[in-house]
């Protein structure tokens, strides 16, 4: 029988939502394929987390070590290339994290398989596997085939798949070893560390006005803070403004900074990379403001305001401010 | 210390209205502005924030066509010491697999003690040719590198992961990173300092030269079909000019309960 893996990852203890959005659509095709799902777990004392995945996978294998306890690529890439050359599963599935993103090239090459990153679904059109991914920032789909091979190795975007149980399995777990001694670590693992700590928590805002790109210079962020304290709501930004400096990191909205909850996000001049959309998912309603109608925000956004902003955020803070003065 | 960096030539498509080509498998770039791919303009700006420190050498690489020269000149303005273009007159038809062996071939022969890569490139958003040319040319790497130190001939490097955390590694040298965009300021580059960078060597490599075999040059993922984003539902547009607009927002922030 086929046999279809999943690569599960877990940070600090934690299972995260990648490893059951990946379950979800391993379930669903193996399936369409009849295939195993066979999930692995590769870490130190991780007992809670294959729990957390024992009716999601027919098979957890488990390599426990101390070694092991924190992530590294290239053992994880040794192991997995073992067992690629074990099994032969036709897909082998991992998340489009940053660890994710440092380990599949890596696998590809060693195992010798294609391998196509950033994937939002997995198709099969007559008989022949089919990856969906974005291209220029979201502006356009395609759909990738790969050259023939006996497995592929395909990364999948976070968020775009259910974290639900598909189907009724049950795992059997499979404790596995693997001879650490024989590799040699060149890179050492030193520490976690905030990145976006700061005085200001936008996650508990309930609403929140965040300026991106569109703003063009440092100093115009000005007439976006205006209108945010106009509303007594917080000031938020997308990532190119933080690469900029130009407002701090805890300010910062999407997969590498926060995600947000508020009850209405004013998105100003922010074009919607799948990042930032990310972050926005629990948003109550979104209004967005930008000059390009193709801007993928206005995908995700309940109302759109296809204009200038510079023409548009000064007028609704006086007449805000005209309002509220009664 | 001496480093490479590996820069692409991408067509800018932030505010651009976008058209599917004739043959369906990428989309028209005849009326793009073209220029250096943003992740890897934060590269190109560490590697000379590095030479400048610790002194040593910046290469900037490219595979492309003479019109890609661009980008290099724009990296030497920026101080790289010289550039390697490897003719390639459309990159389309090869993936992130065959561009990692062509510039692995040409790196490998080269000195170095990091190569840098963007991320990823703003066209196909694959970020996958930094680290697979890690593992061929079997040196140690990094991924989304936000912070960088040199210190004993090691590499202080702290990884962007999700959720507002950084991993921090030491790692040995040699060492291929991939650079996050916010990890420095990139300079400016005048129209004056490309034309002093002219005097830079500029050196083209015949892909033929490489000697690399058909099975190295055969794409592994192949784009079947690249078309525009499945109509949604979308947003409700508010039209009118301004003023309608605030109001129609204002009513809508009441409606919310974030605004009495």
């Amino acid at each position: 029988m086929s046999e279809l893996f999943v690569i599960v990852e877990h940070r600090l203890g934690e299972i995260r939502d990648i490893t059951f959005e990946m379950l979800w659509k391993a379930g669903e095709l193996a399936e369409m394929l009849s295939s195993d799902l066979t999930a692995i777990l590769i870490g130190h004392e991780v007992n809670s987390i294959a729990e957390k995945i024992s009716d999601r996978a027919d098979k957890i294998i488990i390599f426990d070590d101390e070694g092991l306890k924190n992530f590294n690529a290239d053992i994880y890439k040794e192991i997995l290339a073992g067992l690629i050359e074990e099994s032969k599963p036709t897909l082998t599935l991992i998340g489009n994290t940053s660890w994710g993103m440092e380990l599949a090239p890596c696998l590809s090459i060693r195992a010798g398989l294609p391998l196509a990153t950033d994937c939002i679904d997995i198709i099969s059109k007559n008989g022949n596997l089919i990856a969906q991914r974005q291209m220029y920032s979201g502006k356009i789909f395609a759909n990738v085939s790969f050259a023939e091979s006996d497995g592929y190795i395909l990364t999948i975007r976070s968020g775009v798949f259910p974290t639900d149980r598909i189907g009724d399995r049950q795992a059997q777990i499979v404790q596995k070893d693997f001879a650490l001694k024989d590799i040699t670590v060149k890179k050492n693992f030193i520490e976690f560390v905030e990145t976006a700590a700061g005085d200001v928590d936008i996650t508990q805002a309930e609403l929140l006005i965040s300026v991106g790109r569109g703003i063009g210079e440092e100093d115009n962020i000005t007439i976006v803070k205006e209108l945010a304290e106009a509303l007594n709501g917080i000031l938020s930004c997308s990532r190119p403004i933080v690469d900029k400096n130009w407002l701090p990191k805890y300010l910062q909205v999407g997969t590498s900074g926060k995600s947000v909850t508020p009850k209405v996000y004013i998105a100003v001049g922010i074009s919607g990379a799948f990042q930032h959309l990310a972050g926005i998912s629990g948003a109550g309603t979104v209004i967005a403001i930008n000059k390009d109608p193709k801007a993928p925000i206005f995908r995700t956004a309940d109302y759109g305001i296809v204009d200038d902003l510079f023409k548009i955020v000064p007028v609704l803070k006086d007449k805000i401010l005209e309002v509220k003065k009664g | 210390m001496d480093i490479i960096v590996c820069a692409k030539n991408v067509p800018d498509v932030a505010e651009a209205d976008l058209n599917i080509s004739d043959k369906g498998t990428d989309i028209d770039k005849e009326d793009l502005v073209f220029g250096i791919n943003d992740w890897d303009n934060y590269a190109i700006e560490e590697a000379v924030l590095l030479k400048e420190k610790h002194g040593g050498t910046v290469t900037a690489v490219t595979v492309g066509n003479e019109d890609d020269e661009e980008v290099l000149r724009r990296c030497l303005a920026m101080g790289a010491d010289r550039a390697i273009r490897i003719e390639a007159d459309d990159i389309s038809r090869f993936d992130s697999f065959v561009i990692s062996k062509i510039l692995s071939r040409v790196i490998k022969d080269l000195q170095f003690d990091l190569i840098f890569t963007g991320v990823l490139a703003e066209d196909d958003y694959y970020g996958m040719v930094g680290m697979m040319m890690a593992e061929e040319l079997n040196v140690n790497h990094a991924n989304m590198v936000t912070a960088l130190e040199i210190e004993d001939g090691k590499a202080r490097t702290t990884s962007e992961l999700e959720g507002g955390l950084g991993e921090v590694s030491l790692i040995e040298l040699p060492a291929l990173l991939t650079i996050q965009t916010g990890i420095n300021e990139p300079r400016y580059v005048s129209i004056l300092g490309i034309r002093k960078a002219a005097k830079k060597e500029l050196k083209t490599i015949e892909l033929a030269d490489l000697g690399l075999s058909d099975e190295e040059l055969s794409p592994r993922t192949i784009i079947e079909e690249a078309f525009l984003p499945p109509e949604t539902e979308g947003a409700e547009i508010l039209t009118g000019d301004p003023d309608k607009i605030s109001s129609k927002i204002i009513e809508i922030l009441k409606k919310k309960g974030v605004m009495e």
